[in-house]
């Protein structure tokens, strides 16, 4: 059987999580045994447009992003959203709680017509998504896990409990002790409480789980006094496409 | 000679960030040659608009991947100036061995993965990994060795959780920082086998000079990365705050990134940069290296930056051994960072890998953040690279279109771009 053809792709983002992949060093040298890498622009200058897993990563923010991607979609038979930005939309998606001309106007003053942009959107409002990696970055091990099930020819599952349990399990002090506000009673685990664990609190980078309890988050809040003000803002650091923050 | 030939190169490979080259040679004339910009524009500035003090460098973090590390140093440190904070000697300290953390990881990544290819004639590091396993090997164990640094003292190598406004949110154990100590003392006799490697190839470098304004920081006690005054190769020196007249940004047609010119029609910063104005600051074991390969100030080939990252390799190792020892001979101690948010406005400069790089923010009384700006390294890079493409292309127009395609993909290269980064800079 021929390797797996895997194809890494960008949009508007940091690609920070392509270094993410980067960074797996010995472990990427193992993993090239098992697939052929056939685009990784940042990496590599070879490319083709025949390939089987597409791994994108960053937000759609204009009009003409789009048929990139329908075409990326079109090419592969499984699309990965890589990181929070092509996952959920993530931090570009701030600028949507602003009037575009004004986000516009002041970065680019009054040569800010020429500059194309709309809203930040994830891949899965423009074409259909087959799996996400969440995270801002994404977990270097959540990556191995999904490429390998892949490759193995099983569906990944990626955790749908919050934050709170990785946190609980690691032994952490809690955030709200700590005095902070804190995302991990409704964000997607997985990070293995990447935050908390370095003594700050969950900026909610991964998502929503399907269905977070928000109820529960806004007792915890009451009962540790912070403002639930507090708790939209950061909210809509990373989740202002979804509903939630709106 | 009654030929066209076009370069026409869209999202350039190995480089962060998405740019193309468009060059035309007709009858022998060079009709037209540009480096564009195309990443999309990002919009940082606004998007910090209405955020409270501690979360500006979370966002600001995420202009970069690879440089995440600078961009948060540098929005801390803007905030504590707007707002007051000064910070200890321990964190001031610590602080500079995270940096010297990111340098190494950025500057191997480009010099290792990203320009040894065309130094060996590879299409890519991964076609490499088959061919000269043992050479890349070198270059993976100092990569790792910088990321397993950055992990320990910035909490991860990308978007680091621990730096926070008035010092860190958690430390390294003294244990930790003896054991990073030992490996960095092996990372040197890795580096050696890197100098051989490059060495043995850098004939393959063109032999290209122009005449070049280079800009870095510069600060009387040390080679200059977390702290100084803005220098240059032209003479003089200003105080950050006054970073937007040395930096004059203005916009081209071409591009989503602005470009900078100062007392020239453009300037260069990063490695280059700062070696030639810093030079006689570097470490001993740095100048050694600079020496193997002849690189003295004032050094006018930008190909050669790939030298001075190496070069700076030697230096961030050394120096974060020296750093180590005054960390745990001082008495490490865990302070808890405290900060009262108050309104005030401040600009900050750092030596990232790519240059210089300043952020400026205003907080109202309640540390919400009013205004940002941020001036990116690659930012000002552009308009030199132009003038660079403005020098080279009639110099070899020439040669095969191969080859002038190549060349120009290397000279792009050379200067390390971040081009995410750098589409998305205010005020003109």
């Amino acid at each position: 059987m021929s390797k797996p053809r895997v194809a890494f792709f960008d949009f508007t983002g940091c690609e920070g999580c392509q270094l993410q992949v980067v960074n797996l060093e010995a472990d990427l040298l193992g993993i090239l045994d098992h697939i052929d890498i056939v685009s990784f622009r940042e990496a590599m200058k070879e490319h083709s447009d025949n390939y089987d897993i597409a791994f994108v990563e960053g937000s759609i923010t204009r009009r003409s992003d789009e048929s990139r991607l329908k075409a990326i979609r079109k090419n592969t038979s499984t699309l990965i959203a890589l990181g929070s930005c092509a996952a959920i939309g993530g931090i570009n998606c701030l600028k949507n709680f602003f009037e575009l001309d004004y986000v516009r106007e002041t970065v680019y003053g009054e040569k800010a017509t020429s500059y194309e942009t709309y809203a930040a959107r994830p891949l899965k409002a423009v074409v259909p998504v087959d799996y996400e990696i969440p995270g801002c970055p994404i977990s270097r091990n959540e990556f191995i896990y999904v490429l390998k099930s892949l490759l193995l020819g099983k569906k990944p599952e990626i955790p749908n409990y919050p934050v709170c349990v990785e946190c609980k399990l690691a032994g952490n002090v809690c955030a709200f002790e700590r005095g902070m506000p804190c995302l991990g009673p409704i964000t997607r685990a997985g990070c293995g409480a990447a935050c908390i664990r370095e003594g700050g609190a969950c900026w909610g980078c991964r998502g929503l789980v399907d269905e977070p309890n928000t109820d529960s988050q806004r007792e915890i809040l009451a009962k540790y006094g912070l403002d639930l003000t507090d708790i939209f803002r950061k909210f809509r650091l990373y989740n202002g496409y979804s509903e939630v923050a709106k | 000679m009654n030929e066209t030939k076009t370069i026409k190169i869209d999202h350039l490979t190995r480089v962060e960030g998405h740019g193309n080259i468009d060059i035309t040679i007709k009858d022998g004339q060079v009709q037209n040659c540009q480096w564009h910009v195309v990443e999309a524009p990002r919009f940082f500035e606004a998007m910090v608009r209405g955020r409270k003090w501690y979360e500006t460098a979370h966002i600001t973090s995420r202009i970069c991947g690879i440089c995440s590390i600078g961009h948060t140093l540098t929005s801390l440190k803007a905030t504590e100036k707007a707002m007051g904070v000064v910070v200890s000697e321990q964190t001031r300290n610590m602080r500079k061995l995270l940096l010297h953390a990111e340098n190494i990881q950025s500057h191997i990544l480009h010099v290792g993965y990203l320009v040894l290819p065309d130094l060996l004639g590879a299409p890519s590091v991964i076609a490499l990994s088959g061919s000269h396993r043992n050479e890349v090997m070198v270059v993976v164990r100092i990569h790792q060795l910088s990321n397993e640094m950055s992990d320990l003292i910035g909490g991860r190598t990308t978007h680091p959780q621990r730096p926070v406004v008035g010092g860190f949110a958690k430390w390294p154990t003294p244990v930790e920082l003896k054991n990073l100590r030992k490996k960095l003392a092996d990372g040197l006799a890795d580096l050696d086998a890197l100098v051989e490697l490059v060495r043995a190839n850098a004939d393959r470098l063109p032999d290209f000079h122009r005449e070049t304004e280079f800009i870095a920081l510069s600060h009387p006690d040390e080679y200059a990365f977390y702290d100084g005054d803005i220098a240059s190769t032209d003479g003089g020196k200003w105080p950050v705050e006054d970073y937007t007249r040395v930096s004059n940004e203005y916009m081209v047609p071409q591009s989503t990134a602005k470009f900078s010119k100062h007392n020239r029609d453009a300037y260069m910063v990063g490695a280059l940069a700062r070696l030639n104005n810093n030079y006689e600051q570097l470490s001993p074991k740095a100048k050694s290296v600079a020496g193997a390969f002849n690189l003295k100030p004032i050094t006018c080939n930008p190909f050669m930056n790939s030298i001075a990252q190496i070069v700076e390799i030697a230096h961030n190792l050394e120096d974060s051994i020296g750093l180590i020892d005054k960390i745990l001979f001082d008495g490490f101690i865990e302070e808890q960072a405290r900060v009262t948010p108050k309104a005030g406005k401040a600009a900050a400069s750092i030596e990232v890998p790519r240059g210089i790089l300043f952020h400026e923010y205003e907080y109202d009384e309640a540390g919400v953040c009013t205004f940002a700006n941020c001036v990116i390294p690659t930012n000002q890079n552009h308009g030199n690279i132009q003038k660079d493409f403005e020098g080279l292309v009639p110099q070899i127009k020439d040669w095969a279109r191969e080859e002038i395609e190549l060349t120009m993909e290397m000279l792009v290269r050379a200067y390390d771009p971040c081009i995410s980064c750098s589409t998305h800079c205010i005020f003109i």
